[in-house]
């Protein structure tokens, strides 16, 4: 057992490594730091509730789309009595969220979550920062 | 009551019977309307079509205001390889967009001459029959629409399409768009695109954005099942042909003689 000293600073080394990303964030402060998504100033109230929107925004998304291209019908009509027009880029990010990085983005990327909607549909912001 | 075997017997074999009667006139029914629905004197009330003028559109050679148009509006790449171009509404030769009116002969001011081109939004579809997963479909007002979600890219509407209208997407078409407009997606890596009678601007009342661009009026959209609309006058007063009518494709765009 002369060599108990080498191996306890190994493992003690090979611990703090494979714990690094647990103290790495709670130095940082992230884990108790929830996606903190930038909400819209202009506009109080969602298309749909705030609970409803929170856990199922994805599946009103699909509801518009189906009812959008495969029915032809472009108008939504809100739970408070308003009308939308279905669209992800014209209501949802020109009306409210202009901040589609510091909305959508955020909150996807905190929960890891990747989703395919922005290979197609543009984001107004960069669209015109890409014209010439 | 007691009841006899042969009564039993009698019951059931008349229930079964009066059961299957009525399921079959009820599929009889169905289907007769389900036929009926689909002549043109049952039509809905629209029906899109377009009537393109060639000789206008010569009048002024080398235009591409309606491919200028398409473009922009619909975020169409521009892609000068041939293999990978995508392409929506397009030039194509006299010879090769009405084949079986060129000759040997063909008078000389029609040889090698652009003939406007895009989806024809046939009335059967051979795209829509092929696509295994239902990502194109004929609407009720004719157009034949595409669902770029739903699409794999297995490309059998390419292949079924025998005027060439569909265009695959090898890869991120967003790099070659010079002007990226906002009010309408993009395509992505591995869908297939083709012209959509710009079903976006109908549903907000416009007219097609080719249609708006062509100064010239080589382009008239129209409702078929309205018999005042332009197309109708149009196609009773002049002769026009369609690309390839012996496939029984029934095209909705016609070409002024």
């Amino acid at each position: 057992m002369r060599d108990r000293g080498v191996i306890y600073t190994g493992l003690l080394i090979f611990l703090g490594l494979m714990t690094f990303p647990v103290w790495h964030d709670l130095a940082a402060g992230t884990t108790s730091r929830g996606p903190q998504p930038i909400l819209p100033k202009q506009e109080k109230q969602c298309v749909a509730p705030l609970a409803y929107m929170r856990t199922s925004h994805m599946n009103l998304l699909m509801d518009w789309r189906e009812t959008a291209v495969r029915r032809d019908v472009h108008s939504y009509k809100a739970f408070n009595g308003k009308t939308y027009n279905m669209s992800l880029t014209g209501t949802c990010l020109t009306g409210c969220h202009t901040n589609k990085d510091e909305f959508c983005d955020r909150c996807h990327n905190y929960a890891g979550v990747s989703v395919q909607c922005w290979e197609c549909h543009v984001d107004p912001k960069l669209a015109r920062r890409s014209a010439p | 009551m007691k009841i006899s075997r042969k009564g039993f017997l009698e019951i059931g074999g008349l229930s079964l019977l009066a059961v299957a009667g009525k399921t079959a006139i009820g599929a009889l029914l169905g289907k007769v309307e389900a036929e009926t629905g689909s002549q043109p004197g049952a039509a809905p009330a629209t029906r899109w079509a377009m009537v393109v003028d060639p000789a206008k559109c010569a009048e002024k050679d080398g235009c591409s205001d309606c491919i200028n148009a398409c473009n922009k509006a619909h975020n169409v790449p521009v892609i000068k390889d041939p293999q990978h171009e995508v392409k929506w509404i397009w030039r194509e030769p006299f010879e090769n967009a009405l084949p079986t009116q060129a000759s040997a002969y063909t008078e000389k001011k029609f040889r090698g001459k652009a003939v406007m081109v895009f989806c024809n939004h046939c009335d059967n579809p051979p795209c829509v029959r092929v696509c295994p997963v239902q990502a194109t479909w004929k609407r009720q007002d004719g157009i034949v629409m595409m669902d770029w979600h739903r699409c794999i890219g297995c490309r059998y509407c390419v292949a079924a399409c025998p005027y060439g209208s569909r265009s695959f997407n090898w890869f991120d078409p967003r790099p070659y768009i010079a002007e990226m407009n906002p009010d309408f997606p993009t395509r992505t890596k591995g869908v297939v695109e083709k012209c959509n009678f710009c079903e976006e601007r109908l549903a907000k009342g416009q007219p097609p954005a080719c249609v708006e661009a062509c100064k010239e009026k080589a382009l008239v959209f129209g409702n078929l099942a309205d018999p005042q609309s332009e197309v109708r006058q149009l196609l009773e007063s002049r002769y026009t042909i369609r690309r390839k009518p012996e496939l029984g494709t029934q095209p909705d765009v016609f070409y002024l003689v």
